[in-house]
């Protein structure tokens, strides 16, 4: 059909924008800066930044799973509610992120620093300041707060769509409320749990922001270190290895948390 | 079980709110340390009004995002309408490059673009080439998901008879898609062109890799901004932005619940105007 053609434009558009550039950085990320010949040497210095790839998969980790534990009640209380409810409280799930999340980010800041809101709190409760900012726990909490409602988009779109009856047939056939849960509604909702996991965990590992307000100076991710290639250090090359990297790295996790739902499609959120 | 995810729900409706509460707080602070309460002012709110630079650079996110969206409204919904007839090979191709945006770091995505772009610089001869154009094709590349994951469903659920209807009644095929077609699917077109619009209202990370000294976004300021302190202007402004998104959707809210009543109580009146119009 003719209608076909009215993808051209597209297919196109994408093949420029998406497709040539990631050909272009693997051209950088395999040759040398000065020379412009071919080389091996930006993959090989990869080895130096091991530690610190290894510290951001395991930050977006263990925030991919704090916001699951905490998404998924919110998620499937929100689904429990009456028509007209749900949808008011699911656009206050996603009110905050219409606000930049770099202000946002800015506000944990205040909250958090050694003479911010929390330690004025606690200083004027006679107690000892804590030492909240310029750690891991910090950076947590910061990918956590900027990324839970993309935890609990897709729960909420799966679990609203669980059939009702197969929740009272389990009931009818004896299973009490933690039986049903665990064996109908959790299940269910394993391909809404994938795509938010792969949701948080794909923008926690490449951030820089939130490393660079809240974390300290043993805390700089993948991300940091690409920026710096970029806007500081000034070697594209290097940096064009690690963004490949970075690419496979998190292309070989989705491909990893998709096995657990079988279909490659995505839950659309929308 | 339910009171329970309600308490806990409630907790965390408190935790993503904390922020906001920060940034409002400190909009009328006669301070300008965040942490210290010194009085309330309106001075921040005059003093935005007052301010030649920041009012230009959101007057910049607000082009770039309106002409990011409707390049990516117009390209996104006439490419679905094409992938929903293709064949099921091409178009899970088609689908795999739609997902690349998507799945990629945005990182990676601004990088990739900022390398492709200082290429066809060199290639090209052209200095400074970073500037409104990059900006609106790295805007359009990561809109353009959007806006076909949220018009494909409704492609799917739209009934292909009634497209050859208004073929069989005399259309043309131009006018059976804006009669028939466009209507069926206006929704979806709409949901993905206001997706994109915040996206790309919001986005810093991608426009921080190919943006240029000539047209900056607001958020890509923000970001140069908090080397040194932060104005509090700037959390009047995004005060005011605030406000006005909450009044907004709750107006959104209240129509459309009207809305539902409406259709639930006179779903015959609703035929009959429809049929008028």
């Amino acid at each position: 059909m003719r209608n076909r053609l009215l993808s051209g434009p597209y297919l196109v558009w994408m093949a420029l924008f998406t497709l040539i550039p990631l050909v272009i950085v693997l051209y950088y990320a395999l040759t040398d800066s000065a020379t412009g010949s071919f080389t091996l040497s930006n993959l090989a210095a990869l080895h130096n930044y091991f530690p610190i790839f290894l510290r951001s998969v395991w930050l977006a980790v263990v925030s991919s799973m704090i916001c699951l534990l905490l998404g998924y009640p919110v998620a499937w209380r929100i689904a429990q509610a009456r028509p007209s409810r749900q949808r008011f409280l699911y656009m206050l799930v996603m009110l905050p992120m219409c606000i930049s999340f770099l202000l946002r980010t800015l506000a944990w800041v205040s909250l958090l620093e050694d003479t911010g809101i929390i330690n004025n709190l606690i200083r004027a409760l006679g107690l000892r300041p804590l030492p909240l900012i310029r750690n891991s726990g910090a950076v947590v909490l910061g990918m956590v707060y900027n990324y839970l409602p993309y935890m609990i988009m897709p729960l909420y779109t799966v679990i609203m769509k669980i059939d009702r009856r197969l929740v009272e047939a389990a009931q009818d056939l004896g299973c009490d409320g933690r039986r049903v849960f665990l064996k109908v509604t959790l299940p269910l909702s394993v391909p809404g749990i994938v795509s938010g996991i792969t949701m948080v965990f794909v923008p926690a590992v490449s951030t820089f922001y939130i490393s660079q307000k809240l974390g300290g100076p043993g805390t700089a991710l993948i991300g940091d270190v690409i920026e710096s290639q970029f806007k500081a250090a000034y070697n594209p090359n290097l940096g064009a290895a690690m963004s490949l990297f970075l690419m496979v790295l998190v292309l070989a996790c989705i491909a990893v948390m998709n096995k657990f739902t079988g279909e490659d499609e995505r839950v659309a959120t929308v | 079980m339910k009171r329970a995810a309600g308490a806990f729900t409630f907790v965390i409706f408190l935790f993503l709110y904390v922020p906001m509460l920060v940034l409002a707080a400190a909009s009328i602070n006669r301070g300008s340390d965040v942490a210290v309460f010194k009085g309330f002012t309106l001075g921040n709110y005059s003093a935005l009004f007052k301010d030649g630079v920041l009012l230009p650079l959101l007057l910049n996110s607000v082009i770039l995002a309106l002409a990011s969206s409707l390049c990516a409204t117009v390209l996104g919904t006439s490419a679905a309408i094409g992938i929903s007839r293709m064949s099921p090979r091409l178009r899970r191709a088609a689908m795999s490059l739609t997902n690349i945006p998507l799945t990629n770091p945005e990182i990676v995505t601004g990088v990739s673009l900022a390398l492709l772009f200082a290429f066809a610089g060199r290639m090209l001869k052209i200095k400074n080439v970073m500037g409104f154009a990059t900006l609106l094709i790295a805007h359009v590349t990561f809109n353009l998901p959007y806006v076909i994951l949220s018009v494909l469903p409704k492609l799917r659920q739209m009934d292909r008879h009634l497209y050859e209807a208004a073929m069989d009644l005399g259309c043309t095929p131009l006018q059976a898609f804006f009669k028939v077609v466009l209507h069926e699917i206006m929704p979806g077109v709409i949901s993905g062109a206001l997706m994109a619009f915040t996206m790309s209202l919001d986005d810093f990370v991608i426009s921080y890799f190919v943006y240029g000294a000539e047209y900056v976004t607001l958020p890509v300021e923000i970001y140069n901004y908090t080397k040194k302190p932060l104005q509090p202007k700037i959390y009047a402004l995004f005060t005011l932005l605030f406000t006005a998104i909450l009044l907004l959707m709750i107006i959104m809210n209240i129509l459309q619940a009207r809305d539902v009543k409406k259709r639930a109580s006179g779903e015959s009146g609703a035929l009959r105007k429809r049929r008028l119009g």
